[in-house]
């Protein structure tokens, strides 16, 4: 019992301290940013190795839910004959929840997990305190970059997804189920709000964004420089932005949609 | 700082492609296309139960679209559902004679206000913050069944 | 604070050096002193803390007491911003190279002028060809590091550690795990650019024959202590028995073979 206490507090004190760590990590890395606009090279750099190489599996992705909510959505509505409503239903699952949530999960497991993978190696092989013994700030230089493509890249990669997740189903809907094409848009436009629901969209992938480069970011900087380290590290990475991603969905909807 | 060019295309691509789904989005997916810059007149209908009408609720005339219900709110003193609707300014020449009805899309479609242009005997048309007379309230599903039911038992 | 004389005389002055590792102790008091223009080795079994003493030196650690004094500076009262300019003006080579792996060798020499001068490119093409001249490299300039040998790794890592023409290289395990001819290559390198560039050197390594081959000066660290220190000839001769079995290499002597335990006997005994 008195054990249990002890391993409690010991957990309780060692999670605060990583709590310390990661925030004054972030801000850091905020202050860096201010360097990293002088050198666009340096952020198109990340850019591409977070968003361009993202690029095939969030619109391979998106392609398939968008599909498979055509599919799904249409036997459905159509027990009560509503197939008209299919565009409302796969676009608003879509911009409202999939796109976001989706797709940050993917980037979560795609950019994420090699974020931590690189900056962790980079840690091991003496590379940032070399960076430092160079005068040259590791965080202002090697995370500020990073940090800035994700949280750019994110809303790109969401909105990618649900454009394309819109396609999927127009083409299950309207392409091989025979939906109306007219009523599949009509229906759409007239209930998907801009305000309510792409806006509020964009905010929660930016939030994604932003949550899940800082965790990426960290545990790589934060990691025990070995490979063990570096591979738990990796692992924590994709498990914490999982539940951070789904724990702020849950309360961003609830701010943004409901009445709570 | 070697930076090829193809990885500079790539980029640029790939941050116009977003913007291009974010835009689409936008235009396409949500009603931000169908929002007219044009103005808009308000009109005002008094039902006895407006059901299941909501603000945005489409306001049309032989199925079109003409605007939509901008506030739902109860008259304190004869308790009636009081309805705003804003209608687009270029149809602006509905009689002051014509009716409000509310109508549900399909069965379990949500509900919607059509409106039946009247005949026109004072030659004026609806104007800002006119009242709309002749209106039709929501059919209930449940007070139809139990009219019907009631008519039965009568009957027998 | 040191005195006017030594400031002149010695690049790094340390000063009743303490530091622990949790409850190890690393340090326990030392004081040693480097001078101007000379090799100087510190040296001593592995896991002594010499890499430590290198990263007290370049201010990436903090002492528990004791001051060091780079360049008439006290490294740990800087602000973050001189301790910065301080580092432009210190070498450091780590013992894997630290090399930026996603950049090739041109890129990775290029990496401090780049950061920390506005030159134009062909000036910065110029220096750094020069670099790679310098360690026998210009040759490689466009591998990236994951194509080089370890060798050849540390000689790039050396060129940039020269890129900014700096007052002092620290070398840290200079010599491990190379073979016999990139050890003999680095062995020229190390003492020939310390003449060429008039630049101090801090060898932090236990290769001791390479090492008292090159270095002016020795000091010796056993269980975060001075054991011995003087020229490599003065070494050899020492009548201290500790410095004669780190110096020969001998498997037994003041240090055991054995790691502390207890009784050979009993233990095996014990076993249930």
């Amino acid at each position: 019992m008195f054990e249990f206490l002890e391993n409690l507090g010991k957990a309780t004190r060692s999670s605060f301290a990583k709590l310390g760590r990661s925030t004054l990590f972030l801000g850091h890395t905020l202050t860096g940013i201010g360097d990293v606009i002088p050198r666009p090279n340096l952020l198109i750099k990340q850019i591409y190795s977070v968003g361009v190489l993202s690029f095939l599996i969030i619109t391979i992705s998106g392609l398939f839910v968008g599909m498979v909510l055509g599919l799904q959505g249409f036997y459905t509505l159509s027990d009560f004959g509503a197939e008209e409503s299919l565009g409302v239903m796969v676009a608003a699952s879509l911009v409202r929840e999939l796109g976001p949530v989706v797709s940050a999960l993917l980037f979560a497991g795609r950019a994420g997990s090699a974020l931590t993978a690189e900056i962790g190696l980079m840690k091991a092989t003496e590379q940032l305190s070399g960076m430092e013994m160079m005068a040259v700030d590791p965080v202002k230089r090697i995370i500020s970059p990073r940090f800035l493509a994700g949280f750019i890249s994110t809303p790109l990669l969401a909105a990618l997804f649900s454009a394309v997740g819109v396609i999927g189903g127009h083409l299950v809907g309207v392409g091989m189920l025979g939906v109306d094409d007219g009523a599949f848009w009509a229906q759409m436009q007239a209930n998907i709000d801009f305000q309510q629901d792409i806006i509020n969209g964009v905010i929660k992938s930016i939030v994604f964004g932003f949550v899940v480069s800082w965790i990426a970011l960290f545990e790589g900087y934060d990691a025990i420089p070995t490979a063990e380290g570096v591979s738990r590290a990796t692992t924590r990475t994709v498990v914490n932005s999982a539940f951070s991603i789904l724990g702020l969905d849950f309360i961003l909807t609830a701010l943004m949609f409901g009445d709570i | 700082m070697q930076h090829s060019k193809t990885q500079d295309t790539l980029v640029g691509l790939f941050v116009a492609t977003g913007i291009a789904a974010l835009f689409y989005m936008a235009l396409q997916i949500s009603n931000l296309g169908s929002y007219s810059s044009d103005d808009t007149y308000t009109v005002i209908a008094n039902f006895q139960n407006s059901g299941g009408l909501k603000v945005k609720s489409p306001v049309s005339i032989a199925g079109v679209r003409i605007g939509r219900v901008s506030s739902i709110s109860l008259d304190k003193e004869t308790h009636e559902s009081v309805v705003e609707m804003q209608i687009e300014s270029k149809y602006n020449n509905l009689p002051d004679d014509s009716g409000a009805s509310i109508y549900t899309a399909g069965l379990l479609g949500e509900q919607y206000i059509s409106i039946d242009p009247g005949p026109g005997i004072s030659g004026d048309f609806l104007k800002d913050k006119s009242k709309i007379d002749n209106v039709s309230s929501a059919i209930i599903l449940e007070e139809m069944i139990g009219k019907f039911m009631l008519n039965k038992a009568e009957g027998k | 604070m040191a005195n006017s004389e030594s400031l002149e005389k010695n690049i790094v002055s340390i000063k009743n050096l303490s530091f622990s590792r949790g409850s190890r102790k690393i340090f326990d008091d030392i004081s040693l002193d480097i001078e101007r223009g000379k090799v100087t080795a510190i040296m001593g079994p592995s896991g002594t803390g010499k890499t430590t003493l290198l990263k007290l030196i370049g201010g990436q650690l903090s002492p528990d007491h004791g001051q060091i004094h780079v360049d008439g500076q006290n490294v740990h009262r800087l602000k973050s911003k001189d301790l910065f300019n301080l580092r432009k003006r210190m070498g450091m080579l780590f013992q894997s190279g630290a090399l930026l792996t996603d950049m090739n060798v041109f890129d990775n020499v290029a990496f401090p002028l780049r950061e920390h001068t506005n030159l134009p490119e062909s000036m910065i093409r110029t220096l750094v060809l020069m670099k790679l001249h310098a360690v026998g490299l210009r040759g490689a300039r466009n591998l990236m590091p994951s194509e080089l040998s370890g060798g050849m790794a540390r000689r790039v890592a050396l060129a940039r550690a020269i890129a900014l023409d700096p007052l002092m290289i620290m070398y840290d395990e200079p010599f491990t795990g190379q073979d016999p001819i990139s050890m003999g290559a680095l062995v020229h390198l190390i003492k020939s650019l310390n003449v060429a560039l008039g630049l101090t050197s801090i060898i932090v390594s236990h290769d001791v024959q390479e090492t008292a081959a090159i270095a002016d000066y020795i000091y010796v660290l056993s269980e975060g202590k001075i054991v011995g220190q003087g020229t490599p000839q003065q070494l050899a001769e020492s009548d201290s028995k500790w410095v004669q079995q780190f110096m020969n290499g001998n498997a037994d002597g003041p240090v055991p073979f054995q790691y502390p335990a207890p009784d050979y006997l009993d233990d095996l005994l014990a076993s249930h």
